[in-house]
């Protein structure tokens, strides 16, 4: 039985179900009940019964597609911080195309402190740190655009059902967006002023993700901006 | 001679007009602070009491990273003008002794297991104190963690009960803490019905110290009602901004 | 904060032998390790006293000096108690300020001491608001093998037992010290009980490799008149409050018991 709606605000050791079902996210199980363990809205499923959290912060995943930056070089790769408690590991072997010879290759050449990659987490478990690869296609070092930072909770309402929230933003702002898991999104556009209107809005679906006809509020948000912004061009071109 | 203060008085109310049973007045605020990961504010009576949650992140000095678990640290601490007489800004050792017994009463409801190697660093800083500051300090600090995304078995509510001038009471706030007779602080964790931190000093009978647990306890649960609206509340504030903006 | 790592498989075992009602050293739940209790034993402080619970072993030595009242209260003597867990004593202990445990212990005992009214603060008075007696309890752990609480409580009740003043005189308004010594006015006697909770079970007196093992331990203390003094739970773990009111009847019993290995009469 559900002891909650649909919906509904619940806070860590909240009560949530009783019976045969399966405890999802933010959810813990103690015999037979169901406890949401984060701040959340409850959703219960046919078997499961999962919480989506106001704020999470992100624990590694193999296979997640993160975006990160580089903090420190040393003799076999790169220290990169991906936005976790866990700090990951870029070993030369996994971003360079030739074999790395130590004495003779400088890896800063390559890739230095402060630079931003989009990399593949291939290795993480409860004893070693996250370990990264560049190698895949797609994945790189990063060399254009701005990026924003979300909670890690948040990306699956900014990517949205069946993508349709990203793919209207991109449709809308005329910028690529590539998603990291980590809740790091990367905004590269014609012009600035088209990556901060990217900005904008994936902050406001941040903060509104709770909320219902979002998409549709952002969509109009993005056309009343750029409305006014051409008004304000023609002004000046007058 | 020293007066002895009369802490009830002939209509059976409280130096500070209070019932025995009566919890001083208690407002919360979540997300105060934007560069921790988790934080919160309380007022309780006078008491004025800053949390801030800083994890889970990687853990300094490296050596005491534990294996298997988040290694979990709290520090209790007083700003040199939050009391009567200034405060030196050293940590003292009731201090030390408060940020030990508030880190044991939080630990239980924490999935620390979860996030092995890393630290969750607690901060609780009373900026004025009048009596009962381990337990709003531990109840605004389960906020903070709950703020911060980390994810509990249960929330965690203190309060305090005690005896003064034979009476038992609910809440002692400073006066009634130094010149009563006994003070039970207790952490409660409502949904699991377990006590995380329990002490007292005075001097009570078997069965009144069974009394003061049981108001103690009746105390938490009013204050946890407090803590859930204060949690829901970051949603609504967001709801009413979006409605606002559809008008 | 574990102390000493004891390996998961022992941890099992004392668990399991603890829910079955046993203890490993054959112990029942509810019994103390043999205790010794000597005074006396350092003949330069005004009382001294040693305890051994089980293989825990503690000094505690009292001196006695003449100094100010608190202002607030000008009428009473003064003490103040302190614990040094001596590096010696244990793998786990180093040498510097005190650890957050050694100050717990400090304060737990000082309570006990301080709320039960056991020291007659008022007789320790000789000027008001200018010239009262100081009394400095120092606990000090010379072995770690579970129950510090406890051991350290016992020490410093037989040691200020032990504990003789010597008498000052007034004398236009500044005071001189005598050759003879009055025994240190003590009016109640109260004793630390400490529980630990392993497997859902309450067991009296925690030897070390059972409170590796437990989620939480329980101080109650107890004076002369059954009245409960101080309490301290401890450890990462929590009770339920069933489990706090039993160990509450089992402690003053035990109190009792313990009581009369320091107080003679």
């Amino acid at each position: 039985m559900f002891f909650f709606e649909n919906r509904q605000v619940v806070t860590p050791g909240d009560l949530l179900a009783e019976g045969d079902y399966i405890a999802g996210n933010n959810t813990y199980k103690e015999g037979s009940k169901i406890y949401a363990s984060r701040l959340g809205l409850v959703e219960y499923g046919e078997k499961v019964v999962q919480v989506v959290a106001l704020n999470t912060f992100y624990i590694p995943s193999v296979g997640d597609q993160v975006i990160g930056k580089i903090e420190d070089v040393n003799i076999n790769g790169w220290v990169v911080n991906i936005n976790s408690p866990y700090k990951a590991t870029l070993r030369a072997s996994e971003a360079l195309n030739k074999p790395y010879r130590q004495q003779k290759d400088d890896l800063t050449r390559f890739l230095d402190v402060g630079d931003l990659i989009f990399a593949k987490i291939i290795a993480f478990d409860r004893t070693i740190d996250p370990v990264l690869t560049i190698k895949e296609p797609g994945l790189g070092k990063i060399t254009q655009g701005q990026i924003v930072k979300v909670s890690p909770a948040k990306i699956p309402r900014i990517i949205g059902r069946k993508a349709s929230m990203i793919n209207m933003l991109k449709r809308e702002t005329e910028c690529k967006i590539t998603v990291g898991q980590n809740g790091i999104i990367l905004i590269s556009g014609p012009s600035p002023e088209h990556e901060r209107l990217a900005i904008m809005a994936i902050e406001k679906i941040a903060q509104e993700a709770h909320t219902s006809g979002l998409t549709d509020r952002i969509t109009e948000m993005i056309r009343k901006e750029k409305g006014a912004r051409n008004e304000r061009k023609d002004q000046v071109n007058k | 001679m020293s007066e002895k203060i009369r802490l009830i008085n002939e209509d059976g109310l409280r130096v500070d007009g209070r019932r025995p049973r009566d919890l001083r007045s208690i407002k919360m605020e979540i997300g105060v602070l934007s560069n921790a990961d988790g934080s919160a504010y309380i007022e309780q009576g006078r008491n004025k009491i800053l949390a801030a949650v800083y994890g889970p992140r990687e853990v300094h000095p490296r050596h005491l990273a534990l294996p298997d678990r988040a290694l979990l640290r709290c520090r209790y601490h007083m700003a040199p003008f939050s009391v009567e007489e200034r405060k030196s800004p050293a940590p003292s050792r009731r201090e030390i002794e408060l940020s030990k017994v508030i880190k044991e009463a939080l630990e239980p409801a924490i999935f620390l297991e979860k996030f092995p190697r890393t630290s969750i660093d607690i901060f609780i800083e009373v900026l004025q104190a009048d009596g009962g500051t381990r337990c709003a300090g531990t109840t605004v600090a389960a906020l903070a963690l709950a703020d911060a995304g980390i994810p509990m078995r249960d929330l965690v509510v203190a309060c305090a009960a005690g005896k003064v001038d034979g009476v038992l009471v609910l809440d002692l706030n400073d006066i009634e803490d130094k010149e009563g007779e006994a003070d039970v602080p207790v952490a409660y964790m409502p949904n699991l019905g377990l006590i995380s931190l329990l002490q007292m000093d005075g001097s009570l009978t078997i069965e009144e110290f069974n009394q003061a647990l049981n108001l103690a306890i009746e105390g938490c649960k009013q204050i946890y009602n407090l803590q859930r609206e204060a949690l829901r509340a970051r949603y609504v504030t967001i709801k009413e901004d979006v409605e606002e903006c559809l008008r | 904060m574990s102390s000493i790592m004891v390996s998961r498989i022992r941890q099992k075992q004392i668990a399991q032998m603890v829910a079955s009602g046993k203890r490993l050293d054959g112990r029942g739940l509810n019994d103390y390790r043999p205790i010794k209790v000597e005074t006396g034993i350092i003949e330069k402080a005004e009382g001294s006293s040693r305890v051994l619970l089980g293989k825990t072993e503690v000094v505690v030595g009292v001196k006695v000096e003449i100094g100010e009242p608190f202002p607030d209260r000008p009428n009473e003597g003064v003490f103040t108690v302190n614990s040094e867990f001596v590096p010696l004593a244990s793998p786990e202990f180093e040498a510097g300020p005190p650890s957050e445990e050694s100050i717990e212990l400090a304060r737990v005992v000082d309570r006990g001491i301080r709320e039960s009214k056991a020291i007659d603060l008022e007789k320790l008075c000789l000027i008001p608001g200018r010239k009262v007696y100081v009394i400095f309890i120092d606990i000090y752990v010379l072995n770690h093998d579970g129950n510090l609480i406890d051991a350290s409580s016992l020490a410093a009740l037989a040691a200020l037992l032990n504990t003789k003043i010597p008498v000052y005189i007034v004398e236009e308004n500044e005071v001189k010290k005598t050759n003879n010594y009055i025994p240190l006015p003590i009016r109640n006697y109260p004793i630390s009980i400490t529980l630990a909770n392993i497997s859902d079970k309450l067991i009296v007196d925690p030897w070390l490799e059972e409170e590796e093992a437990m989620s939480a331990r329980l101080t109650i203390t107890f004076d002369n008149d059954g009245r409960i003094s101080a309490i301290q739970k401890g450890g990462t773990g929590a009770l339920t409050p069933q489990q706090i009111m039993e160990a509450a009847y089992i402690a003053k019993e035990k109190a009792e018991e313990l009581r009369k290995m320091v107080v003679k009469n």
